[in-house]
């Protein structure tokens, strides 16, 4: 038998039939609103062609009947009452049945919460330092041990992190390299100086964009890959258990990948540049109909003896940056996958951050040393 | 029992590949009954709950649910059908980014348009149904007590007032106490409500005080009995099970529970 609720507002009265289930509880609540509210001081219930209810329903007649019952109100019940009403007052006498249950955590009011968020933001940035000191502590110590260095574990991870990358990187150097001396050609020509293509592209890739680019990549794709990684460890106390065996997870975990960057983002570096060489030489070759010749002429004028090492020399610098933000936000996830996931994206837009960051203060001091 | 059974279970078979899991297994669940199944590491009890939750097609035979066939349902009609279901996983499997109370009220947001307000009184209703205090309700799962997960689970699994109520381990990873305590909730939820429980566990005590009957499953068969029955059974797992080292104390217990 279908559910059905009527409340009569004049006579305050409440007319329930049929079967009452969960699914008719936004009718029962309903309808229940409007006999709570209605004027009169004797309520009515009728229950007589009432039929059975489910438990969550029940619940919400016997509060609404309690409700009433604190305004002052005396209710006539017609009919019989749910059977699971015995059930509810027991549960409320038992004794660890308490007050009213919040459905979301209390908010702050808006000053509290920007507090938070700078004091939040301090810490973090604290942590992240005591976690830079923390690490190179344990670089300076597992120096001297080869054990302690864990050379298979960098290796993986130098592979997993450079070998796997190549690919992706290569494809990226050459096209972006094409695309700035496409783009310079065109700009020079009108001053007969397209020659000077083959130094845009030499020196835009060899100091900035190769290392750049590397190093953007590599923050998205193993930054986060680190984050995570170290993330589920910590949610299923991995890194607990590795403490618990006397291991230190800077250690075990935090250098080796460091390590592993360390050495593989400055190989990819030089991947990245000689793509992009090649990339800026074919385009002229083609474009420009210079000859190979004359472009590695060029290309030998306007490459100083630094400017390959001006790029390459920042790319441990952005490893260990990449390496360090990823394995402190991995480390700092608790308790709930959505930290992870926060966690993960913050390490990516982090280290890129401070790749750009770094790379800013390079760009500075290189010319400030006349590098 | 002449009553239809809320779930019965006919002739299913599972294969994976030419490994054959369930080779014929066939129970009835009736109302107000809680049953137990147990079997060995492999012996297929996941796939067997599986295939109780519609989570898994079986290869043949059919399972009723009230009387509708669930193993010939579309998608649509499952899902409803589901509604009807309380689940509760091993690890709680509560949503670790939402608190107790927002785990709670979650399938009740999804499934019916309801007010804040009532929301509130009905997750207040399933927290003092499965007696966890009120400070639990605004903590996230990962600031729970082991026992307090299971409890969160349990009144997660009650939020739409199910008719079926599907454990899985509800004891393991509990002290003796908290294990005592959630059977003690579970005897007095089925008793005031009358709800079928299906519940896989290994816990020889909680199969003791709690089930009426027991699903045993050995070699791709399932032997149904009370739990007196299962114990006198002569098949060489079922012995070793309930007559080795553990088993053994459950059955001087029986034997104390005859007595009382």
């Amino acid at each position: 038998m279908g559910f059905q609720a009527q409340c009569d507002e004049t006579r305050r009265t409440l007319l329930l039939t049929g079967d009452c289930r969960m699914t008719d509880a936004a009718t029962l609540e309903h309808e229940l609103a409007r006999w709570r509210s209605s004027a009169g001081a004797e309520a009515v219930l009728d229950l007589v062609g009432g039929g059975e209810f489910d438990i969550g329903p029940a619940w919400l007649l016997h509060r609404a009947l309690a409700d009433l019952g604190c305004a002052g109100a005396s209710v006539r019940i017609e009919g019989p009452v749910p059977g699971h009403f015995r059930f509810l007052d027991e549960l409320l006498v038992r004794e660890q049945a308490l007050a009213a249950a919040a459905t979301s955590p209390a908010h702050d009011p808006p000053l509290v919460t920007l507090g938070k968020s700078i004091a939040g933001h301090a810490s973090s940035a604290s942590a992240a330092l005591a976690f830079g000191g923390r690490s190179l502590e344990t670089a300076a110590a597992a120096w001297t041990s080869r054990k302690r260095l864990r050379i298979p574990s960098v290796v993986r991870h130098a592979y997993e992190t450079g070998v796997q990358a190549i690919p992706v990187v290569a494809v990226i150097a050459f096209l972006i390299s094409v695309i700035s001396a496409y783009i310079g050609a065109q700009q020079l020509r009108p001053f007969g100086a397209e020659i000077y293509t083959v130094d845009l592209v030499a020196i835009g890739v060899l100091r900035e964009l190769g290392v750049l680019l590397t190093a953007i990549m590599v923050a998205g794709r193993t930054g986060s890959a680190y984050a995570a990684e170290l993330g589920v460890m910590k949610l299923n106390d991995e890194v607990d258990a590795l403490e618990s065996m006397g291991l230190d997870p800077y250690e075990v975990l935090v250098l080796p990948r460091v390590l592993g960057l360390v050495i593989a983002l400055p190989l990819l570096t030089i991947v990245a540049d000689f793509m992009g060489l090649a990339g800026g030489g074919l385009l002229t070759r083609y474009l420009l109909d210079l000859p190979w010749p004359q472009f590695f002429m060029r290309l030998d004028e306007a490459v100083g003896s630094t400017t390959f090492w001006a790029g390459l020399v920042k790319a441990p610098v952005f490893g260990v940056l990449i390496a360090l933000t990823g394995t402190l936000r991995g480390l700092q996830v608790r308790e709930s996958s959505r930290e992870l996931g926060r966690l993960t994206t913050v390490a990516v837009v982090q280290s890129i951050f401070l790749v750009i960051f770094a790379d800013a203060l390079f760009a500075i001091f290189f010319l400030e040393i006349d590098f | 029992m002449t009553q239809q059974p809320v779930i019965s279970v006919r002739d299913i078979v599972n294969r994976f590949g030419a490994q054959v899991v369930h080779d014929g297994v066939s129970f009835d669940a009736y109302r107000g009954e809680i049953f137990g199944i147990v079997g060995g590491s492999g012996s297929g009890k996941s796939v067997l709950l599986r295939t109780l939750l519609g989570l898994r097609r079986p290869d043949a035979g059919r399972v009723d649910v009230e009387g509708r066939e669930i193993t010939a349902m579309e998608q649509g009609e499952l899902r409803e059908v589901k509604r009807r279901y309380g689940v509760t996983f091993q690890h709680g499997a509560l949503f670790s980014s939402l608190t107790v109370a927002q785990n709670v009220a979650l399938p009740v947001v999804e499934a019916l348009d309801l007010d804040e307000a009532t929301l509130e009184r009905l997750v207040e209703l399933r927290l003092r149904m499965v007696g966890l205090p009120v400070e639990a309700a605004g903590k996230y799962p990962a600031q729970l007590s082991g026992g307090m997960v299971k409890r969160a689970a349990l009144a997660r699994a009650l939020a739409l007032d199910p008719a079926l109520l599907f454990l899985d381990e509800p004891t393991a990873g509990l002290d003796p106490i908290a294990a005592a305590a959630f059977d003690d909730l579970v005897l007095y939820l089925r008793d005031t409500l009358h709800l079928t429980v299906i519940m896989v566990t290994h816990d020889l005590d909680t199969l003791a005080r709690t089930c009426d009957r027991v699903a045993v499953l050995v070699d791709g068969q399932v032997i149904v009995d009370t739990l007196e029955g299962i114990v006198a059974n002569d098949h060489p797992w079922v012995r070793q099970y309930f007559h080795g080292a553990r088993g053994r104390s459950v059955v001087a217990s029986l034997e104390g529970r005859h007595g009382a």
